[in-house]
């Protein structure tokens, strides 16, 4: 598809009057919300709401919940409804990858696990799997601590090796954005640190979206950063405004940690 | 005071759980031993190996290549079938009302009396689809009475791999098919041939599906195919201790210390495929 006449938007990520219910809950109330390419954009709140379930709006996960309800739009790179009924949603998750919040490498080998999403998407060859598998452990600078081993399971690895691992098995299907669902909570404060230099390095390459639990990291490494309250979208600003002037009472109480 | 009080409780505690470990393990090994010390002495590979001129004095080759094919022929048609049922009620079932009610048919199904299944082999299989009495016929009725344990070890095996497994294996743009077959089967594979032991010794065991479907009294040949009928050890059993009265002692507990052995053999080949497969895929089993 073209994109329409007027300029296009420079947002990577588009989301036009998105509403969310899980059964009869309301869980995400119009939410309206422009993500940056090569930026990192958190998403902040108070438990329950609603941050997670944007994230995993944004590459259909939540298809898996059967009594989801959603309307609006999210337009991809200006052109995608991420939303269309008719979109080919394995091609959209190979796109737009996701981190989960514990790390859940598959009972494979190393090399496997990486070598899994590219052999799904692609026939490729065993010397360009090969490389596309030591490219991606580079990328999250595992490959030195298991190039000898990548024969040896990928669940024998550590916390932080493995979320690294999982960071790898998404980078090599080549998405454009990465979605990170509190990629750090499960990991001791020195994994937490490496994760956190590997996304801001990331963000070169790849749009990256992160939920987080933890409003100094959100500080740390964000670009923008949105704060959410009960599945309304409360306010969206640049990190540094965010956390030095922020606009809405609601979001300082938050920040200040006087709720939470 | 209060210390060794404790102390003793403690220990009285520890001596009555392993005596009444060691009570439950007690008959099984006096079983086995005894079954060992009578029969043993017969035991050689002429025993084995050889089918017999007559049933008091000989090889029992036919009824232990009986029981072997007929073993694997059920799990050939049972594994596979239970093995899409389980697939289908753990990964697409919607858990509405038709779910519980599939599933209380399988837990109904899988406690009928072996004998219900053998009269429904010899009605479906034997007479109704005209397969006679065979080693086919036998094994489909097998697979029916095995089913639905199957099923149930099965789906028990694919539920308790984890949802977080699942959604990294889509979220990498995997199918649910893919994510099915390449992630969740493999990862249930100990849970999977845990099922296969079980159905395995009860299989081998079983005597009443047998009876009117496959089983022959007495044959000096191995059965030429698969419409042929066959001895089997078990029913071979029923027969030398109860129908024939020539057959000496040491002989039924040779046939009897055989079958034992053999589903020991069988479970040993299982357990260790459970635990190489468990290796393969980490810590996770």
């Amino acid at each position: 598809m073209e994109a329409k006449s007027e300029s296009p938007s420079t947002a990577i990520l588009k989301l036009e009057n998105l509403n969310l219910h899980y059964a009869d809950k309301h869980v995400l109330k119009n939410i309206n919300m422009d993500i940056q390419p090569h930026s990192i954009t958190a998403l902040i709140g108070p438990s329950g709401c609603g941050k997670s379930s944007l994230l995993r709006c944004l590459n259909r996960m939540n298809d898996l919940i059967e009594t989801t309800a959603i309307e609006g739009k999210i337009m991809y790179a200006d052109k995608i409804d991420i939303n269309s009924r008719k979109l080919d949603v394995t091609q959209l998750r190979r796109k737009i990858g996701m981190v989960f919040q514990k790390p859940n490498p598959f009972p494979k080998t190393i090399y496997e696990n990486i070598a899994y999403g590219v052999r799904i998407a692609s026939r490729v060859s065993k010397s360009e799997l090969d490389d596309r598998v030591e490219e991606a452990l580079k990328k999250v600078g595992l490959w030195k601590e298991v190039a000898d081993r990548l024969k040896d399971s990928g669940m024998a690895l550590s916390g932080g090796q493995a979320q690294r691992l999982c960071i790898a098995r998404t980078i090599a299907t080549k998405p454009d954005i990465i979605l990170m669902d509190e990629p750090t909570s499960a990991l001791d404060p020195i994994s937490t640190q490496t994760i956190e230099e590997l996304t801001l390095e990331l963000k070169e390459n790849y749009t990256v979206v992160i939920v987080t639990h933890n409003m100094q990291q959100a500080a740390r490494i964000s670009d923008n950063t949105a704060f959410f309250y009960l599945g309304e979208l409360i306010e969206y600003s640049p990190t540094k405004v965010m956390f030095t002037r922020p606009t809405q009472k609601r979001t300082e109480d938050y920040i200040t940690g006087r709720f939470g | 005071m209060m210390t060794r009080t404790r102390k003793f409780s403690d220990i009285a505690g520890y001596a009555m759980i392993y005596s009444l470990t060691a009570l439950a393990f007690i008959p099984l090994v006096a079983f086995i031993v005894y079954l060992i010390a009578k029969g043993i002495g017969r035991i050689n590979f002429e025993f084995l190996f050889t089918a017999s001129a007559s049933m008091e004095s000989g090889g029992i080759l036919a009824p232990l290549f009986g029981t072997i094919v007929l073993t694997l022929a059920s799990l050939l048609f049972a594994v596979p079938i239970s093995l899409l049922a389980a697939v289908y009620l753990s990964e697409y079932a919607r858990k509405d009302r038709w779910f519980n009610i599939i599933e209380l048919t399988i837990v109904n199904l899988a406690g009928v009396p072996s004998v219900v299944y053998g009269l429904f082999g010899l009605g479906l299989f034997v007479i109704f689809l005209g397969l006679g009495k065979s080693i086919i016929a036998g094994a489909l009725t097998m697979a029916c009475m095995s089913m639905p344990l199957l099923i149930t070890v099965f789906y028990q095996a694919l539920k308790a791999v984890p949802g977080t497994l699942r959604e990294a294996s889509l979220a990498v743009g995997a199918s649910k098919l893919s994510t099915t077959f390449r992630i969740v089967i493999p990862t249930a594979l100990p849970g999977i041939f845990t099922g296969v032991i079980l159905a395995t010794a009860r299989i081998a065991g079983e005597t009443a599906p047998v009876l009117f479907t496959v089983a022959a009294y007495y044959m000096p040949n191995l059965p030429q195919s698969f419409s042929d009928q066959s001895m089997l050890l078990s029913y071979h059993l029923y027969v030398i201790s109860t129908q024939n009265t020539g057959v000496a002692e040491e002989q039924k507990y040779a046939v009897t210390l055989v079958l034992v052995v053999l589903v020991l053999v069988v479970n040993l080949i299982a357990i260790w495929a459970r635990a190489r497969a468990r290796k393969k895929i980490g810590n996770l089993g």
